[in-house]
């Protein structure tokens, strides 16, 4: 069936650090999208004329745009447009944020126009002033809703840069490649072996955080 | 940017359009068809089979589309399953979409007020009744968001396609770069294709969202 080519020197090493490239740039890019993400969904919640139709073409822009369309106009369009010659994991970071922002933003977006105007009244009639509703009744609500989606968002980016190696990025699924066309002779059956080892990776890398997602937006619903 | 160019290149994405709206839209169906079957199953807690349905839908939605094409396209072969590139693409978007098409449906049905099916019961509906008249129009309504956005997704996701040498848009636009290396003119005209495939139904969703909001609120 194919299974025994993992066992043959380091290929199983070879396909797990091949996985460790793609969860590297989705770390990466969540981190930047989770900073960048806030910002502009704050911008967005506060409805600045001018401003707001510029983040909302960019969030159709996200919207619409395939990722991979994305991939291949930043990784190719800049070679030839700007003479600029990125480096594919440069690329596939700029991407993945770019559109990890625009998620984040307007997950951010959601949760602040979510919070009741009543929250804000009651607050001032307790006579806090606008300094402690935020902090104390206003943000960690926020937080109790973003994290979970934001954990989310991090399973979704990992699912995403399976896309890279159409760039040329050499993650697992190109190592898995590899390995099957190198075992060509020896085992031609290598794919089948390969490729459901690295569906079942893909599985054991984002299940636990999905269900830990789930776990903390069950946990923390009111 | 040359427009010669570009006008000798147009029948080329037309005909890679194409294809991509048709693999796209025969998966969105079957996604759909497997959401729905999938999301009773659940909500009904039908013995058995909603264990399945969940180890289905947690196995499609932790998996990249494109390992799931590389497994069904290159591995299953040599275990004797051949499958065309047409139909894995296909199978492949509609096993991947019904997982998320699932969860919108789910989450449709879950919504629906236990007093509403209590009334109807009440009011002497028999069950079938009961499903066609409340539950169902209820929970789709409820699901549609989740079901627009699911498509756009779907829709997008089509891009991968190329990775099992479906000629699509992105199979086409790399292998012009590839061979002409009129990359400007490629991207842009990938660009262009995008926006056609994808521009209706994003507004179309945001106008079918507006009309379903309302009618759920009552107004």
């Amino acid at each position: 069936m194919g299974f025994e080519v993992l066992l043959k020197g380091n290929n199983m090493l070879r396909l797990w650090q091949g996985l460790l490239v793609a969860l590297k740039i989705s770390l990466l890019s969540v981190v930047i999208s989770i900073a960048l993400g806030v910002v502009l969904g704050i911008l967005m919640a506060l409805k600045l004329p001018v401003l707001k139709q510029i983040l909302r073409a960019y969030l159709e822009v996200v919207r619409i745009m395939p990722q991979m369309v994305l991939l291949f106009l930043v990784y190719f369009g800049t070679t030839k447009a700007m003479g600029i010659n990125l480096q594919a994991e440069t690329a596939a970071v700029i991407v993945f944020s770019f559109w990890g922002t625009a998620e984040m933003a307007d997950l951010v977006r959601g949760a602040l126009q979510g919070i009741p105007k009543i929250q804000y009244e009651s607050s001032m009639s307790l006579g806090l002033n606008t300094y402690q509703t935020y902090v104390y009744v206003i943000i960690p609500q926020i937080i109790r809703r973003m994290i979970p989606l934001s954990i989310n968002l991090i399973t979704r980016m990992i699912k995403t840069t399976s896309l890279v190696m159409m760039i040329g990025i050499v993650e697992v699924l190109k190592v898995g490649q590899q390995i099957i066309e190198a075992n060509r002779k020896t085992s031609p059956n290598a794919a089948f072996g390969v490729f459901a080892v690295i569906f079942v990776m893909y599985f054991l890398a984002c299940w636990p955080i999905s269900q830990l997602s789930k776990y903390l937006e069950k946990k923390w619903e009111n | 940017m040359d427009f010669e160019v570009i006008h000798s290149y147009i029948p080329l994405y037309t005909q890679a359009f194409l294809l991509t709206i048709k693999i796209g839209w025969i998966g969105i169906v079957i996604a759909v068809v497997i959401g729905i079957a999938t999301a009773f199953l659940q909500h009904f807690k039908v013995p058995v089979l909603a264990q399945i349905a969940s180890v289905y839908v947690e196995i499609f939605r932790n998996t990249p589309l494109l390992v799931q094409l590389f497994f069904i396209y290159f591995g299953l072969p040599k275990v004797g399953i051949m499958i065309p590139a047409e139909t894995c693409g296909a199978a492949g978007l509609g096993l991947l979409g019904g997982s998320y098409m699932a969860e919108g449906f789910r989450s449709g049905l879950d919504a629906v007020s236990k007093s509403q099916t209590e009334s109807a019961l009440a009011l002497g509906m028999t069950k079938v009744q009961l499903f066609r008249y409340v539950i169902f129009p209820e929970a789709f309504s409820l699901s549609v968001p989740a079901v627009v956005a699911n498509v756009i997704f779907l829709l997008k996701e089509t891009s991968v396609f190329s990775a099992i040498s479906l000629m699509d848009l992105m199979f086409t636009a790399k292998d012009l770069i590839g061979l002409y290396y009129n990359t400007t003119e490629a991207l842009f005209l990938l660009v262009i294709f995008y926006i056609i495939m994808l521009l209706p139904v994003s507004g179309l969703g945001s106008l079918i969202e507006k009309k379903t909001h309302l009618r759920t609120a009552g107004v």
